[in-house]
């Protein structure tokens, strides 16, 4: 690969001798928290042993919300980054303007092919060729829960969404609030979604994947819809709003038993000092147990002028699948490496299990994109699922059938 | 400069005065030429623009594949615009009314010659010194119910209070007021106690001596010569309340569910964040429909008063 | 007869001074409410800011909160806290509220003195400019910057700025300007007065008080902007808001409040001091006419 980097550049040698094969990459994400910057730290270092310079252009809020503005607002000035975070079916978007550039020699020489499993690499693929390159897989189907509330108010973990209800009744109770969860679009769509991936992958594919109308419309659906709102009972009344986190804490205080919420959580309870299997578990969300709902992170790189920058650009595509970096970046974000055949021997229990039901799903079509983290359907869809289920939630009065019918409609609208 | 003009001037033609007065005619053209430039193209230029993506059904960037009135239809078929709608209409009545109140009465209040006037004063100014995105989160804590005014309230002893509007999706709408009242009443009491330190003292002699009270003084004299502040606070509400933006952002984001979007926050998630430019571009214009609503009859009178003049 | 009469309304007199100093007071505590908690939780630790409440007091005063979120506070894989945000936004502020003022300035003097046909009907198509919401024109924006070559540069977004301000500083100046009387100006153009000559002469010596407010005001608004900001900035020229944001909005590993207070005010103060040290310049300017009409 290096090879390559210092061919293509050779010509840039002979025009301007200066600059050697060092370029700049600018690269446009939203990793701002403290653990993130440290991860992304050594995908930087990286870069600067290769020569190359790094320009971070870093943009927190509402899980890129911003960093998308940017990202729209700089391609059209025709200055895009030269890698910007984008994933699922954002990167087919970009891909289809014309705005991505080819990483397939990167990604024949390090042979991704082999080294990425197929639900990867076809997310960062664009018309058969790779455009953007993986750092983690998330798993998103986990229930984060406090043992300590469990046996004070005499529940077992709940591997059924009938049994949740029975615990939650006990914990509520015993004085704690069941569930710990916060009132956003996104967090109201991760509950949903768990909730729904319970009546099988099939169903949820069919529902969220290929948006099948009767599959939307059928009873299943409305369950789906009633179970929801019930879980509403078991939410304390400070919830609208609350950041993710805060909810974690929680459970981590000792104030709440349950968080159904992808692997990041397990950030927060490191970060607390916990340890797994001991002051907290983590399951699957109920009823998803051999069933793993994914959230793929990527960077995707954007065509640039500059000769320096393109070979970087070819070079930190290149260091991303690097063990180095997958593992620190996965260690410190709770998620598991995006190449297969790590190893695995610092990760914790929670992300083994991980591990082997990424693995097993694989191959048993359990293996699901994420709606609410924009896996599954463009940005459209989502943001119309979003907005029924949001509703619904928070509207006292609308019933399951109601929100079914509008669930329909705005997914066929907003196609 | 003037050197310039004048040389200028003096060579152009033979006829002397006329060409001074006609390089003197230019000049006034020449200097607005840049504001021209920039408003053509930065406003209208980027208002006919809007329009015409409003017509189209730009996604994730702007085509031009026109679908007729197809977006508009959409967007009043869209549940969530109806609630940023009818939210900017709550939102904005009573956050203009609260705060002309407050401030008239403020200023009235502070024309008493106060004490440590210039501090008061400060105090109530300095919100409009700061954005919510400074001041987002200390707001989300007081209006929350488990950590914020509701908690502090109970452990002070007040045992069955409650304010829980934040998380109510009927109220949450009236939390907006309070931080946006809170950010601009200041800035419209400012206005009007410079209106009154402007009234003709003497008028207000002459009421007195006539043996009104202070009350009718204000009302019948100070008050109705205010009616260009009135309007100046009015003009500058209005532009803020339908500017709203950072407010939700930073207060609720638009929850619980959506129920307090605004129609800035609608259209800019529409735009950026879902992907459907087209959708947002009908809402920008359904906005601008708004605003020029507000400023026509301002304009008018505007250009009516100069007439008077 | 009148001797009681008048001692009792200086007892009324007292009790209505009494109550209006409750209620300045009472309402002055209130607006303060927000920033207090800002600046209270900025001093406490994480510890106390999870056990107290909002309004209480820290155990010490501890700064260590304030020079973390100045120079140590990490944004994405830069830690080096707010201070070279803050004066990228020195740098943006200071040239685009100079020039919007200026331009401002001389629009306002043109549009009240020296008119010309289409003059006046421009001013109102300017004033629209005050009322776009400007969600609508980053993208359209975005295109010009890019083909004018200073997309993600300082220049841009001096540029924007001084654009999207200029309506609202023509406003200010031409309403000042409407009140000078137009003999005064047309006397010294009889005299052969030329154009700038009269503004430099005449106009300017009286402007302060306007100048004043239209500084603030531009200052207020361009230092306080985020959507331009983030929108139209590169990686080093992102202004102090949007530093801000990068550290408050982050939701991941444990969030330090005291620090983001401490940023949130940091990210305030210019704006704030302004406030406080020309305030009573920014009543005395809007007196002295940019109330009218």
């Amino acid at each position: 690969m290096k090879k390559i980097a210092l061919g293509l550049s050779s010509i840039a040698i002979s025009v301007a001798a200066a600059t050697a094969h060092a370029g700049e990459v600018e690269v446009l994400h939203w990793w701002t928290s403290g653990g993130e910057a440290a991860s992304i730290n050594v995908l930087k270092d990286l870069m600067t042993e290769e020569g190359h310079t790094w320009k971070d252009f870093a943009v927190a809020g509402g899980g890129g919300e911003s960093a998308m503005t940017v990202l729209k607002s700089r391609a059209i000035a025709g200055n895009p980054p030269a890698a910007a975070q984008i994933k699922g079916p954002t990167i087919q978007e970009w891909g289809d303007l014309g705005f991505l550039t080819n990483l397939d020699s990167v990604a024949e020489q390090g042979q991704w092919d082999q080294k990425l499993p197929a639900v990867v690499s076809d997310v960062m693929k664009y018309d058969g060729h790779y455009v953007a390159a993986p750092v983690n897989v998330h798993r998103v189907n986990w229930m984060w829960a406090n043992p300590e509330i469990f046996k004070k108010a005499g529940a077992s973990i709940p591997t059924t969404w009938d049994q949740f209800f029975e615990a939650a009744d006990k914990i509520k109770a015993a004085g704690f609030t069941p569930l710990a969860h916060g009132g956003q679009a996104w967090q109201d769509a991760t509950l949903f979604e768990a909730i729904a991936l319970a009546k099988g992958s099939e169903f949820y594919n069919a529902a969220f994947v290929e948006l099948d109308d009767d599959t939307l419309r059928s009873d299943d659906m409305i369950d789906v819809f009633a179970k929801f709102k019930k879980t509403r009972d078991y939410v304390d009344p400070g919830f609208s709003g609350r950041d993710w986190n805060i909810a974690t804490s929680m459970v981590i205080n000792g104030d709440a038993a349950m968080q159904i919420m992808g692997d990041w959580a397990k950030g927060e309870f490191t970060a607390a000092g916990k340890k797994a299997g001991i002051d907290y578990v983590c399951y699957a969300a109920p009823g998803t147990s051999g069933q793993f709902t994914f959230n793929i992170d990527s960077l995707a790189m954007f065509q640039v002028d500059d000769e320096g920058a393109q070979s970087a650009q070819q070079d930190l595509a290149k260091l991303m699948l690097e063990p180095t970096f997958q593992e620190t970046f996965n260690l410190n974000k709770g998620s598991i490496p995006a190449r297969l055949n790590m190893p695995r021997d610092k990760f914790d229990t929670c992300a083994h299990a991980s591990m082997d039901a990424f693995l097993a799903s694989s191959s048993t079509d359990d293996l699901v994109p994420s709606m609410a983290h924009g896996m599954a359907v463009n940005s459209m869809v989502q943001g119309a699922v979003f907005d029924v289920v949001t509703n619904f939630y928070n509207n006292e009065s609308m019933t399951a059938e109601e929100a079914v019918d509008r669930l329909a409609r705005a997914i066929q609208a907003s196609m | 400069m003037n050197k310039n003009a004048a040389k200028a001037g003096s060579t152009a033609t033979p006829a002397g005065r006329p060409a001074r007065l006609s390089l003197a005619d230019w000049m006034p053209k020449i200097v607005m030429a840049p504001t021209v430039v920039a408003a053509v193209v930065c406003i209208y230029g980027y208002m006919i623009w809007t329009a015409v993506l409003s017509f189209t059904n730009s996604r994730m960037l702007p085509t031009y594949n026109f679908v007729g009135f197809d977006q508009y239809e959409r967007l009043f078929m869209n549940d969530r615009w109806l609630v940023a709608l009818s939210n900017l209409g709550i939102f904005g009545g009573l956050f203009i009314l609260i705060c002309l109140f407050l401030g008239v009465m403020l200023a009235i209040f502070l024309d008493q010659k106060i004490r440590a006037e210039g501090a008061i004063r400060t105090i109530y100014l300095y919100p409009m010194a700061i954005s919510f995105i400074v001041t987002g989160t200390a707001w989300k804590w007081l209006l929350n119910p488990t950590n914020g005014i509701e908690k502090m309230m109970i452990e002070m002893g007040f045992e069955d209070f409650r304010f829980g509007w934040l998380t109510d999706p009927d109220m949450v709408v009236y939390c907006l007021v309070i931080a946006a009242v809170w950010q601009a009443s200041g800035f419209v009491m400012a206005l009007f106690l410079a209106g009154l330190r402007g009234v003709d003292g003497e008028m207000i002699k002459a009421a007195q001596l006539d043996g009104a009270g202070i009350f009718t003084t204000y009302r019948r004299i100070i008050l109705p010569s205010l009616k260009p502040v009135f309007f100046s606070a009015l003009v500058i509400l209005s532009h803020i309340a339908i500017k709203s933006f950072d407010l939700v952002a930073a207060l609720t984001n638009g929850g619980p569910g959506y129920s307090s979007d605004l129609p800035a926050n609608f259209m800019y998630a529409h735009a950026f964040t879902r992907s459907q430019i087209g959708l947002g571009a009908a809402s920008a214009m359904v906005m601008l429909g708004c605003v020029l609503a507000i400023l026509i009859p301002y304009l008018y009178s505007e250009l009516r008063g100069e007439r008077h003049e | 007869m009148s001797n009681p009469a008048k001692r009792q309304t200086t007892a009324l007199d007292k009790a209505l001074r009494f109550g209006l100093y409750a209620m300045l007071i009472a309402m002055a505590a209130v607006y303060l409410a927000p920033f207090i908690v800002m600046l209270l939780t900025s001093l406490k630790d994480v510890e106390e800011i999870r056990t107290g409440t909002l309004l209480s007091l820290p155990g010490s005063i501890d700064f260590s909160a304030w020079s973390k979120a100045w120079s140590g506070a990490c944004t994405g894989s830069q830690c080096e806290g707010m201070a070279p945000y803050f004066f990228n936004s020195f740098k943006i502020v200071i040239p685009a509220v100079a020039i919007s003022t200026l331009l401002g300035a001389i629009n306002g003097y043109v549009i009240s003195h020296w008119k010309f046909r289409g003059s006046d009907f421009f001013f109102a198509a300017l004033l629209v400019g005050c009322f776009i919401p400007f969600q609508v024109i980053l993208l359209p924006m975005a295109r010009t910057l890019g083909w004018l070559g200073i997309a993600n540069t300082t220049a841009g977004l001096v540029m924007v700025h001084v654009v999207y301000g200029v309506a609202f500083t023509t406003l200010f100046f031409r309403n000042f300007y409407q009140a000078i009387p137009v003999e005064l100006v047309k006397a010294a153009r009889l005299d052969g007065a030329g154009f700038f000559t009269i503004f430099y002469r005449i106009i300017l010596p009286v402007s302060t008080p306007i100048i004043v407010v239209t500084v603030i005001w531009q200052f207020t608004q361009i230092w306080n902007d985020f959507l331009f900001g983030v929108a139209f900035s590169g990686f080093d020229t992102q202004p102090v808001t949007v530093a801000l944001n990068n550290l408050v909005n982050t939701s991941f590993g444990g969030k330090e409040y005291n620090v983001d207070m401490a940023a949130a005010i940091i990210a305030a103060l210019p704006t704030l001091l302004v406030y406080v040290l020309a305030g009573k310049y920014f009543v005395r300017g809007l007196t002295a006419g940019a109330v009218k009409g």
